[in-house]
């Protein structure tokens, strides 16, 4: 596998400082963006408001394991020497909860009127590239052209993404086997890529669109060195060999279709809470929900909300759901994301973020359940024939 | 593999609004004890036209909504035939006739019924599954003499009293077609089959080489009659199945109605029984 970052051409780099990054931050503001960045709270990196770099979790690493998360103080001045927090930018184009209508009851029966889209100009400030790649995925389930959410498509345009590329994954991510990360390759507005080193403390900086590239000259900046492009190398490269985790995808989708009976879907079912995290998390699970309700003046009003194929009523029809068993749910869930996601849009679902596994309470990892079913490809759990009760 | 084919050949206009259009029960027809055809004409805009065999969203106002097949076709009024089985449709169900339902679609693919000129056309349809056949089988009929093959209506319920529009069926009878009914359990008095709709398909004159199969019933139904259907002769890929699961927003975009790689109510819900959909259906979901 190739591990060595991509290396776009070198025209539009600049440098910037902790202090650019301020100025980059406020520079966001006056265009009138909301500004999302990482910061502490509740024991976790999140994405919340920032108005500068003090908002920024400086001194704050992250350890992941599966099953595990916790914060660890760091000597580091660095801003971005964590890995990915349990947020990643899909609430910043599905938010969990969205109204799609209002319908009063009036005189001539009923009047039905659609819910706007609160779409406010936001900036995502220090997301992951394996998190503009989700946002990538979601483009193509959730934006494909003739089919496409207009509620998705308005969030999506009114997003401004400003990646940092990664140096410091978790022992769970794993985006080196997904072609995701640890360097950002497109989809962004503007890239960063932080150094800490007897340079100092910079961001080497780069611009993908119009828009990054003016905000980028009106930031300012020193110019990119010979250095310092190479100390990015050597942060991503050392990132990506300290990715140990892999994901097996040679053949994965037909490795998954031939094998929907094996028992290892029996064993991760024992462990397997379907408590639905996993999902939630995801940088592309899409599932939504609509409810209805109603109030005491005859008014009722659509939401659409965030699902998860691990609630026993998301398969519901007459007669009762069509998954059951959390094996059927949890295998929904593994061969849809790594296999039949292929059919429907044309690639993976995962893009390596690890999140799952982090935030799965009993520590599933779905690398290993898919190296699991290799192992033993063909096997099949002794069940009643199919037809039967 | 790419998405299985789908019947029609043009695409399912992919996503409509998930707002409702508005329409106007006009009428309601008991078909038995919990069945009823709602008759609804626009009151906005109509939506297109619906073609056999594809679904509408319907809401309940301040209930909710649920996917309802389209049953009947009189433009701009459309027909829909609704079991009171759940909250939405009881409330569907008992509507006041003049009271507003809401409307999304159409939505899926149909049963291409133009593409069957010259075949032996078997519609095999149990307990409300023959509601989205029924337009089918109008069209058939409409074919016949200009189409050359011969037409069967198999119908299996549950009892005799369960049967859906009787008079539609003696009605395709004069028109020709080869219309047989099968009931799990009869009271006395009941002179037709008794039995699953696969024990009437020795009795169905049809040609394998040339017959094509649409059918619409519960999945364990469509399961046994695709199989038997095959081994009968009739090629997998000239059996057409309409298949259900949750359905939420109806354009591929809300996951609920997946079956294997097939977004059901994008790629359905017409998909054709050949290749990996007959597997998809051998296998435990469960």
């Amino acid at each position: 596998m190739d591990v060595r970052p991509s290396r776009p051409p070198a025209d539009d780099w600049a440098v910037l400082d902790p202090q650019g990054i301020d100025r980059l931050i406020g520079a966001l503001g006056r265009r009138g963006y909301r500004t999302l960045g990482p910061v502490v709270r509740d024991g976790a990196i999140t994405l919340a408001e920032i108005a500068g770099v003090a908002d920024l979790p400086a001194g704050w690493r992250d350890a992941q394991d599966p099953g595990r998360y916790r914060l660890e103080r760091t000597e580091s001045p660095a801003f971005f020497a964590w890995a990915v927090g349990p947020h990643s930018a899909k609430a910043q184009v599905l938010p969990p909860r969205d109204r799609v209508w209002r319908a009063s009851a009036g005189a001539g029966g009923v009047e039905i009127a659609e819910a706007g889209v609160d779409a406010p100009p936001t900036a995502l400030v220090g997301i992951r590239p394996c998190d503009v790649a989700g946002l990538g995925v979601l483009d193509r389930v959730l934006g494909a052209a003739g089919a496409a959410d207009p509620a998705y498509l308005r969030r999506r345009a009114q997003t401004f993404v400003v990646v940092a590329e990664c140096g410091s994954p978790a022992a769970t991510c794993f985006c080196t086997s997904m072609g995701t990360g640890p360097d950002a390759r497109s989809g962004f507005d503007l890239a960063l890529t932080e150094l800490v080193d007897g340079g100092g403390h910079r961001f080497l900086s780069r611009s993908a669109t119009g828009a990054g590239a003016a905000l980028l000259r009106a930031v300012g900046g020193a110019s990119a060195t010979t250095i310092d492009r190479r100390s990015r190398d050597g942060v991503l490269g050392d990132a990506a060999a300290r990715i140990r985790r892999r994901l097996d995808r040679d053949g994965l989708p037909a490795l998954l279709e031939r094998n929907l009976e094996h028992p290892r879907w029996d064993e991760v079912a024992d462990r397997c809470l379907a408590c639905g995290n996993c999902t939630m998390v995801c940088p592309t699970c899409f599932c939504t929900s609509v409810e209805d309700t109603t109030d005491l003046t005859g008014a009722s009003q659509r939401e659409r909300r965030w699902a998860s194929c691990y609630e026993v009523g998301h398969s519901y029809i007459h007669g009762g759901p069509v998954r059951p068993s959390t094996r059927a749910r949890y295998r929904q869930w593994l061969t849809h994301k790594l296999g039949t996601w292929h059919d429907q849009f044309g690639e993976s679902g995962c893009v390596g973020c690890g999140r799952c596994v982090t935030w799965c309470p009993v520590g599933i990892d779905l690398c290993e359940e898919v190296d699991a079913i290799r192992r033993a490809d063909g096997a099949t759990a002794a069940r009643p024939a199919p037809g039967g009760s | 593999m790419a998405r299985p084919a789908t019947p029609p050949a043009e695409a399912t206009p992919a996503r409509r609004a998930l707002t409702p259009s508005r329409y106007r029960l006009v009428g309601r027809r008991r078909e038995t004890d919990d069945t009823f055809t709602l008759r609804l004409t626009p009151i906005d805009q109509p939506l297109a036209a619906a073609r056999p065999g594809q679904f509408h969203m319907l809401t309940a106002f301040g209930i909710g909504e649920a996917a309802i097949s389209v049953s009947g076709l009189a433009s701009p009024a459309v027909d829909h035939t609704v079991r009171a089985v759940g909250a939405v449709t009881r409330a569907l169900c008992g509507l006041p006739i003049g009271g507003v339902v809401g409307v999304r679609g159409p939505f899926g693919t149909h049963w291409a019924t133009e593409e069957l000129d010259g075949s032996d056309v078997v519609v095999i349809a149990g307990g409300i599954g023959l509601a989205p056949l029924r337009e089918a089988v109008r069209a058939l009929i409409a074919r016949e003499g200009g189409g050359g093959g011969r037409l069967s209506v198999v119908v299996g319920a549950r009892a005799p009293d369960q049967l859906l529009y009787e008079e539609d069926l003696w009605r395709w009878r004069e028109a020709g077609a080869h219309v047989r009914a099968t009931v799990d359990s009869a009271p006395p008095g009941w002179t037709g089959a008794v039995g699953l709709v696969t024990t009437l398909l020795d009795a169905v004159p049809f040609d394998p080489a040339r017959a094509a199969a649409l059918v619409c019933g519960p999945e364990v139904m469509i399961r046994v009659v695709a199989a038997a259907l095959v081994d009968r002769g009739v090629a997998a890929s000239a059996i057409r199945v309409s298949l259900e699961r949750n359905m939420q927003c109806g354009g591929g975009l809300c996951g609920h109605c997946q079956l294997g790689p097939l977004l059901l109510c994008r790629d359905g819900p017409v998909v054709p029984y050949g290749g990996r959909v007959a597997r998809l259906l051998q296998e435990r979901e469960r």
